[in-house]
C-alpha cells in the first residue's frame, strides 16, 4: 500500500480496484462512520434546521471573508498571536521553517492536519534539518510506512488493522502483547510518543475553524494529541486556512454541533481545545505555578489557491469545514479509496478541492469521477450541492475543450438530431433495426467504439424493433380498432 | 383532479423498452386518467447536461420545453432522472434566458415521475396490481435525492406485493450506471453495479424493480453477463399488471 502509485488516474483507479485488502478495510470502517452519522443525526433535534444555519453562517463568511479575516488577525494579534500570510503552498511552508530557525528548534511535534500535507510540510522541515514527528495515531502510521492520508479525518482508512500491527512489528520493534489488541497498539504508540512531547521545541497543529471576534482557534481531536501539541512546546504554529473562520463564538457552537457528528457520529469529539493566544503572565497557574501555553503562537494563513474561487461559480466549496461526510458515502470512494484520486484532497470534495487550488487542467479527471448520485449532498452539514460543482467543473472542462474529441462530436451530432423530429426518428429506426440485427436474445454482448467500455462487463440491450412512439394509439383509435 | 396528462416517455423506454411506456399509459387510464402523447418529443437532454456540454444541454431543453408547452396539461414521466432534469436543471439552464427560464419554471412546476404523480397527485397508492414473485426495489439516485422519492414508490409496491417486497440491503446505494460515467470509467463502474449485483441475490428476490429504465438496463446489462437469474422489471410494468411484465 506504500508503493509508489501509478501516474496516471485510471492507473490508480484499477491498482485499487484490483487490492482486496484495501477493500476489506475501506467497508468496515465505511460502513461504520456512515452508520454513525446516520444515529447522531437521528438523535439530534432540528438537525435539518441546524445544517441550514451552518450553511448560512458559512456562507456568510465566505461573502465577507476580507472584513472577518481583517476581524479575527486584530484579535488574535491583541491576544499576542504573530500573524504570517502565505500565498503559496512554498510561502506556507517557508514560513514554518523560518519560525523553526529562528527559535533554534531541531524537534517539532505535530497534530493532524490536512494542511500541513497540502503544504508539504514535513518534507520542507527535514529538509532544513528539522525533524517532525506525527502524533495523531493514524498519522503517526502513514509516517513510519513513508505513507499518504488516504482519508480526511481517517488518514489509514485504506489499513486494517492487522497491517498496522505488522508495521509496529516490523518497524518499531513491538512485540506480540504490544499489538494484541488495538488499545495495547495505543498505548505502544502513545509510550514512544511521549518523549517527543516532552523535547519538542515547536508544535504545529491546523485549525478546524477560526473565530473572528475573538481571535480564538478552535481544534478538535479525539486522542489528546493535539492538546499536548499546542500547549507543551515553547513554539506553536497553527495552520489556518483562510477560508475558516466563523464570525462568532455562537456561530463555532452551531457547526461545532455538526462537525464531529458528521465525521464520525460522535455528539462531541473527545477534546474541543479553544487557544486564545499564547501563555500571558497572570493567566491561571499550572502545577508548577507557572501559567500553561506556548511562549509564542505564530498562526500561519494559507491562501494557496482559495481567495481566487471568491465569487465564482466554485466559491461555494469554501464552505467546507473537512469532517469528510461526503468520502464516507460516496460509492466510487468506496470503492478506489483515497490515493486513487491523487490529490491531498480525495473524495467528492477532493473532486472540486483540487481542481479549485490547483487547476482543471492537473486535475480533468477528478470531476468525471462520479456518477452523481448525490448521497455526498445529502450528507454535507453545510449542504455543499457537490454533484452541483462537479457539473460546474465538467462544463468548464468542455469549454477549454479538455473532454474527449469524441465525445464533443457525438454530443454535437446528438442534440442535432434531438432536436430534428424527422432526423430523430430515421436515426432511431436506423439504430433499431441495426441493433434487432445484432442482438441475441434481445441483447448485445460487443457495442462498437467506445462504447465497448459498458460491454467489457455488462451486457447492453438490444433496441425494441418497435419504438413506443411508433406504436402507441390514442385510447379512442385503439377502442375503434378492436 | 387532474384528469389529463402528458405523457413524456423519454428517450430510453421509447427506443428500448416500449413496454415501459405501455403500462405507464395502463396505469394512468386505469386510474381515470386520460394520457396524451406530444408527438415529436425526444431526449431531455441529460446526457449533455451530465457530461458538461451546456449549449448542446440547453439546445435540447428548449426544444422540450417547447414540445410539452404547447399544452398546459401536467407531464407524466417514467423516469426519477428525466423528471429531475426538467424540475430542477431546466430552470438553472436558462439562467441567462429570462423568457425561456419562465417556461421552464412553469413546466417545472407541473411536471412529475410516474409514481410521485400517482401517489402525491392522484391520492392512489393501491393500483389494483397483484405481481407474483419477491420484489427488490433499487431506489434511483435521481428520483431518490433530486425529486425526494422516497415513500411514493414503496408505498405503491407495498399495496401490490405486500410482505413479498423483499428487503434489498443498501438499496439506496448508486448502481454506478451514472449515463457516460458508465463508459467514462467502466472499471469503477462496473465494481459498483458488482456491489448492486451482490445485494440483490442475498435479498432472495426474483425481480428487481426501480423507477428508472436506466438503472434498470445497467443492473440487467449485469445480472444477465452475471447469469443471475433474476428479472428487471420498471414500477410501471408491476403496477399495470402481468400483461405488461
Amino acid at each position: 500500500m506504500s508503493d509508489a502509485q501509478p501516474v496516471t488516474f485510471h492507473a490508480r483507479v484499477d491498482k485499487a480496484l484490483a487490492d482486496t485488502a484495501l477493500h476489506q478495510a475501506l467497508s468496515t470502517t465505511m460502513n461504520r462512520l456512515a452508520a454513525n452519522r446516520t444515529n447522531a443525526f437521528a438523535a439530534l433535534p432540528d438537525a435539518d434546521a441546524l445544517r441550514d444555519q451552518a450553511r448560512r453562517i458559512r456562507a456568510h463568511t465566505i461573502a465577507n471573508l476580507d472584513r472577518y479575516l481583517e476581524q479575527f488577525t486584530a484579535a488574535a494579534e491583541r491576544r499576542g498571536c504573530r500573524i504570517h500570510w502565505a500565498e503559496s503552498a512554498a510561502d506556507a511552508a517557508a514560513t514554518v521553517v523560518g519560525i523553526a530557525k529562528t527559535s533554534g528548534v531541531s524537534l517539532a511535534v505535530k497534530s493532524k492536519s490536512m494542511l500541513s500535507e497540502e503544504i508539504e510540510l514535513n518534507h520542507a522541515l527535514e529538509a532544513a534539518g528539522i525533524r517532525v514527528v506525527e502524533t495523531d495515531l493514524g498519522e503517526f502510521v502513514v509516517q513510519i510506512a513513508h505513507d499518504r492520508p488516504s482519508h480526511i479525518i481517517a488518514p489509514i482508512i485504506h489499513r486494517r488493522r492487522e497491517d498496522v500491527a505488522a508495521l509496529f512489528r516490523d518497524l518499531l520493534g513491538a512485540t506480540d502483547a504490544d499489538v494484541a489488541t488495538i488499545p495495547a497498539m495505543t498505548a505502544f504508540a502513545r509510550k514512544t510518543l511521549r518523549h517527543e512531547f516532552i523535547n519538542a521545541g515547536m508544535g504545529v497543529s491546523g485549525v478546524n475553524l477560526a473565530v473572528a471576534e475573538t481571535g480564538s482557534l478552535c481544534l478538535v481531536t479525539n486522542e489528546g494529541n493535539g492538546r499536548m501539541t499546542t500547549t507543551m512546546p515553547r513554539v506553536h504554529v497553527a495552520l489556518l486556512g483562510l477560508e475558516r473562520l466563523v464570525p462568532t463564538a455562537g456561530d463555532l457552537a452551531v457547526v461545532l454541533q455538526l462537525l464531529a457528528r458528521s465525521a464520525t457520529g460522535q455528539a462531541m469529539p473527545v477534546y474541543t481545545n479553544l487557544l486564545t493566544g499564547p501563555r500571558r503572565r497572570g493567566d491561571s497557574p499550572d502545577s508548577r505555578g507557572e501559567p500553561d501555553g506556548p511562549d509564542e503562537l505564530h498562526v500561519v494563513i494559507v491562501d494557496n489557491g482559495r481567495s481566487k474561487l471568491l465569487g465564482t461559480e466554485l466559491a461555494e466549496i469554501l464552505y467546507c469545514v473537512r469532517c469528510g461526510a461526503c468520502l464516507n458515502v460516496c460509492p466510487v470512494y468506496r470503492h478506489i479509496g483515497g490515493h486513487a484520486y491523487g490529490g491531498v484532497y480525495p473524495g467528492p470534495v477532493g473532486s472540486v478541492v483540487m481542481p479549485g487550488l490547483e487547476g482543471l487542467h492537473r486535475w480533468a479527471e477528478l470531476p468525471q469521477a462520479s456518477s452523481l448520485c448525490g448521497a455526498c449532498r445529502d450528507v454535507c452539514p453545510v449542504r455543499i450541492d457537490l454533484p452541483r460543482l462537479l457539473l460546474k467543473l465538467r462544463a468548464q472542462a468542455v469549454q477549454g475543450h479538455m473532454a474527449p474529441a469524441w465525445l464533443h462530436a457525438g454530443m454535437k451530432a446528438y442534440s442535432a438530431v434531438a432536436t430534428r423530429p424527422m432526423a430523430w426518428k430515421m436515426m432511431g429506426n436506423l439504430v433499431g433495426r441495426l441493433g434487432a440485427g445484432l442482438a441475441t436474445h434481445g441483447w448485445l454482448s460487443r457495442l462498437p467504439g467506445p462504447l465497448g467500455a459498458w460491454t467489457e462487463s455488462r451486457d447492453f440491450p438490444a433496441p425494441a424493433a418497435k419504438s413506443f412512439t411508433n406504436s402507441w394509439r390514442p385510447k379512442a383509435d385503439r377502442k375503434r380498432r378492436s | 383532479m387532474t384528469k389529463r396528462v402528458q405523457l413524456f416517455v423519454t428517450c430510453l423506454v421509447d427506443r428500448f423498452y416500449p413496454g415501459v411506456g405501455h403500462a405507464t399509459v395502463a396505469v394512468l387510464e386505469r386510474a381515470g386518467v386520460e394520457v396524451t402523447v406530444p408527438a415529436d418529443q425526444t431526449c431531455c437532454g441529460q446526457p449533455a447536461f451530465n457530461g458538461g456540454f451546456l449549449d448542446d444541454a440547453r439546445a435540447m431543453a428548449r426544444y422540450t420545453i417547447d414540445v410539452l408547452s404547447k399544452s398546459a396539461d401536467p407531464v407524466v414521466v417514467p423516469s426519477g432522472s428525466c423528471a429531475d432534469m426538467i424540475v430542477n436543471h431546466y430552470p438553472e439552464l436558462f439562467a441567462d434566458d429570462p423568457a425561456c427560464q419562465a417556461k421552464a419554471r412553469d413546466l417545472a412546476g407541473r411536471t412529475y415521475e410516474l409514481s410521485q404523480f400517482l401517489v402525491d397527485v392522484l391520492g392512489i397508492t393501491d393500483t389494483g396490481a397483484h405481481p407474483t414473485g419477491r420484489l427488490a426495489y433499487h431506489a434511483s439516485c435521481h428520483g431518490l435525492r433530486g425529486l425526494g422519492l422516497r415513500d411514493a414508490p414503496r408505498a405503491l409496491l407495498s399495496a401490490a406485493a405486500g410482505d413479498r417486497v423483499a428487503d434489498l440491503p443498501d438499496a439506496e446505494t448508486c448502481c454506478g450506471f451514472g449515463g457516460l460515467f458508465a463508459i467514462k470509467m467502466p472499471h469503477v463502474s462496473n465494481a459498483m453495479l458488482q456491489s448492486k449485483i451482490e445485494a440483490i441475490e442475498s435479498s432472495g428476490a426474483d425481480a428487481v424493480v426501480a423507477t428508472d429504465v436506466s438503472c434498470l438496463m445497467h443492473i440487467g446489462g449485469g445480472l444477465r453477463r452475471h447469469g443471475t437469474p433474476v428479472r428487471t422489471l420498471h414500477i410501471a410494468e408491476v403496477l399495470a399488471g402481468p400483461d405488461h411484465e
